[in-house]
């Protein structure tokens, strides 16, 4: 099992000696993460365990020794888990995880500041019966307090090695990296007593043994879990065991008796324990700052009204900053595409199948995706500030009532907000929400918040069509509400989707509000590094195939010679003198009309004939659907201007202004506008946030429901527009 | 004088600056679990730091450290509160 994790490290010809697994394992917030970086650096692994949506992060560590594998386990309060990553956790520090193995060391790291309830957790993981060392962290900040940890004691009465870290000095992953060492050649197992009933540990004891027969491996603390606190999971496993279930129903009811059937005696005995230990070990050696560094810095970030203020101003910062620092850049990006094209194209003359493959499938298809990385790093970069430095979680704390009363909470406001400049790392945003069924929600009406790709589409119609007739005060107030609509749609479509679609007990909102601290510089990279790659290998796969796919349908079948030669004809004879560049535009547009994709648009315009839209309007949107910002080039095509043309382009706004139905009405009047931009407002027209929302749910169910309840709402609502339209007599 | 008789109250009566003690929970569900798992077991004093804009959620200070839930979702915890 191990091998398979050594050999995906790409470390060229060293390999780890003997295939070891160290596993890094504690409490959220203890600084877990930033240990792992140290550790192992920027060598790292990031990928999904098999068939969850939790992130599996390993690297290799050179020891003296030589070289072992270290995972870095999701962070969990319990190893009674309630959310997937905790399942995760769990299943891996059990040695249950199918591609990891058994850990043959877990280094448990321990808050030196929140000793009780990190110490909660290693009683836990001192009844899984594994090696254990601890890393004791925040040893500086307990200093700023005026305590300290009598390390030598705690340690013996923990039973194992532990090794304070002292901030960032390297000094201490030092010590740790010699610990483990030590520790994966001589094991220690922790070993004290908790306290709890004796009637209750012989029977857990005697449980777990007959398990065992059974060839059910449970630790102790499961099976004292279950005991207490029947779960519906480990109930119905039971009753399969009909033996094995009268066992635990006398158990049940002896304990009853005895009046410790308790589901909270377990919980409130470790307490016990663990304040027991921290009242031996620390020592009050100075006077204790009388407020802490974070309470002067929350009673203004955190403020009823300053709060909300500064909340506000930085979120706008963020925003701001993804528009203005990323446009050089995407502009960068595109030039270079663009450049490629221009590189590649008259090579490839020769083969016209091939060049308009090339050229237009595959380097437009990529370059149109890779075009958003600087947004992504950029919004990943304040992520992880903001979440390094723990103002993350204060957001959370200010926004949970704004959001919480339709079934998110306070945690879903970065990937929503980050989602109005693309809904993609948005939706890889909302991993920082541990309860499933609110993440699930988020990524779910993400897509709907207006991304920067829609605004090409709005500028074109606001510019065509609301500008010159209504003025630049309802022009401006029409792109404020198409970037507002979907923000009132995706309301009401949490409240529906949690309670009628997410199945799934929701879990209270439980938020650790760490103290502030500055961001650890190498963990901010990382997480970008990460990210982005994460980003661009999505890029280079299913957008790859999906835009071939596109490309095909708009590109086959080709006119024969004598077709080109007659449209060419036609169109000579009814515009005489129409120079070479107009031609060749029109015979492109009698190309489109007759692809696979042409037809397609011809045969579904009476589906799209109730919002006002005819045949050609329909092509596009359908060319549209890899990705929404293709509809402005490719209204150009259909409407004969060939493929160059951006938003600003005045006489797209002319060809558009002067198309007309075959019985001669205009075709587009405002409401027809407007009916367009709200089905491209509403609409999932972008192949790269399904392939993210395959990838971040792990199933293309969602992905594909969530097509479909766009598409249907964005039709529904721009037929709803036209027949206000038809209404009004617009 | 005649020691104090403390009343208990639910988690909404919470204001900030309180100090207050679990005196008992009613609920056995995994899901409240949690919550005692996070520390607020029956005797737990804490302190509460702040309430958020909007009236919920709380920011409470227990065993030394900073925990933020909602008052809606303790109903089926009983305080008292400490002076």
């Amino acid at each position: 099992m191990k091998s398979k994790l050594s050999t995906s490290f790409d470390l060229g010809a060293r390999t780890p000696s003997k295939g070891r697994l160290v596993a890094i394992v504690g409490n959220p917030n203890a600084g877990k993460t930033t240990l792992f970086n140290s550790l192992t650096g920027s060598h790292q692994k990031v990928g999904n365990y098999p068939g969850v949506t939790v992130e599996k992060v390993s690297g290799p560590l050179v020891l003296e020794s030589g070289l072992v594998d270290c995972v870095d386990v999701p962070g969990l309060y319990s190893l009674a888990p309630v959310s997937e990553d905790e399942r995760v956790a769990a299943e891996v520090i059990h040695g249950r995880s199918d591609d990891l193995g058994q850990p043959d060391l877990l280094v448990c790291v321990v808050d030196a500041t929140n000793l009780e309830r990190n110490l909660y957790f290693f009683s836990q993981l001192a009844e899984a019966g594994h090696p254990v060392v601890v890393a004791l962290t925040m040893v500086d900040r307990l200093a700023q307090q005026g305590k300290s940890i009598d390390i030598p004691k705690m340690s013996n009465l923990l039973g194992v090695e532990i090794v304070p870290l002292v901030g960032h000095k390297d000094k201490g992953i030092q010590d740790l990296k010699e610990a483990i060492d030590r520790n994966l050649e001589n094991p220690r197992v922790p070993n004290f007593d908790l306290g709890l009933p004796d009637a209750l540990e012989t029977k857990v004891a005697a449980l777990r043994e007959r398990l065992a027969r059974i060839g059910a491996d449970f630790s102790k603390t499961e099976v004292r879990r279950a005991l207490l606190q029947p779960s519906e999971e480990f109930e119905s496993f039971l009753r399969d065991f009909p033996e094995m279930q009268e066992a635990f129903d006398d158990a049940r009811a002896q304990l009853g008796q005895e009046g410790i059937l308790k589901p909270t005696l377990e919980v409130a005995t470790r307490y016990q324990w663990s304040e027991m230990i921290e009242r031996a070990v620390t020592r009050q050696e100075g006077p204790a700052r009388k407020r802490s560094r974070t309470d002067v810095i929350d009673a203004f970030l955190t403020h009823r009204v300053f709060g909300l203020v500064v909340f506000v101003g930085l979120m706008y910062l963020v925003f701001q900053s993804i528009y203005t620092f990323a446009t050089p850049l995407m502009d960068t990006i595109d030039s270079g595409f663009g450049w490629l094209k221009e590189f590649v194209s008259p090579r490839l003359e020769s083969v016209p199948v091939v060049q308009s493959l090339v050229v237009d499938g595959i380097i437009g298809g990529v370059g149109g995706m890779l075009v958003f990385l600087p947004q992504i790093l950029i919004l990943f970069f304040f992520i992880a500030v903001l979440e390094g430095t723990g103002y993350l979680a204060r957001a959370a704390f200010l926004m949970d009532r704004l959001l919480g009363w339709c079934g998110l909470n306070g945690r879903a406001f970065i990937p929503l907000l980050s989602s109005f400049a693309c809904a993609i790392p948005g939706i890889m945003a909302a991993r920082v929400m541990p309860d499933p069924k609110s993440r699930l929600a988020t990524i779910l009406v993400a897509p709907l918040m207006s991304c920067s790709a829609r605004l090409p589409v709005y500028l074109l119609l606001i510019g065509a069509f609301i500008q010159p007739k209504f003025g630049a005060f309802w022009a401006g107030f029409a792109l404020f509400a198409m970037h507002f609509l979907g923000l009132i749609v995706a309301v009401p479509i949490v409240w529906v989707l949690n309670r009628k679609v997410i199945k799934g007990k929701r879990l209270p909102f439980l938020l650790e509000l760490p103290p502030y601290q500055w961001p650890k510089w190498r963990d901010v990279w990382l997480a970008m590094y990460f990210r982005g790659k994460i980003f661009v290998k999505t890029a280079g796969t299913i957008i790859v195939f999906m835009s071939i796919l596109i490309w095909g349908l708009s590109y086959f079948p080709r006119l024969t010679p004598s077709q080109e030669a007659q449209v060419t004809a036609e169109y000579q004879a009814k515009h005489p003198g129409a120079d070479e560049a107009t031609v060749s535009q029109h015979v492109e547009e009698a190309q489109l009309a007759n692809s696979m994709l042409g037809r397609f648009g011809k045969t579904i315009e009476p589906v799209f004939v109730p919002a006002g839209f005819d045949w050609r309007i329909t092509t596009s949107i359908l060319a549209a659907f890899p990705a929404r910002e293709t509809v402005v080039p490719s209204l150009g095509i259909i409407f004969s201007l060939g493929g160059e043309v951006d938003e600003e382009s005045g006489n797209l706004r002319d060809a558009l202004h002067e198309a007309t139905w075959p019985d001669g009405r205009p075709l587009f009047t405002p409401w027809t506008a407007v009916g367009l931009m709200v089905f491209f407002a509403l609409c999932a027209q972008c192949m790269a946030t399904l392939a993210a929302v395959k990838r971040e749910t792990n199933s293309w169910k969602w992905a594909v429901f969530m097509f479909v309840y766009m598409t249907a709402l964005a039709y529904i609502a721009a037929v709803g527009v036209h027949m206000l339209g038809k209404a009004f007599g617009g | 004088m005649a020691a104090m008789v403390p009343t208990t109250l639910p988690f909404t009566q919470l204001r900030k600056g309180m100090q207050a003690r679990v005196v008992a929970v009613s609920d056995d569900s995994s899901e409240q679990t949690r919550l005692q798992e996070m520390g607020l077991t029956v005797g737990t004093k804490f302190r509460v730091v702040k309430v958020a804009p909007f009236g919920d959620p709380v920011e409470i200070d227990l065993r030394g450290y900073r925990l933020c839930l909602r008052k809606t979702e303790t109903r089926n915890f009983e305080i008292e509160a400490l002076d």
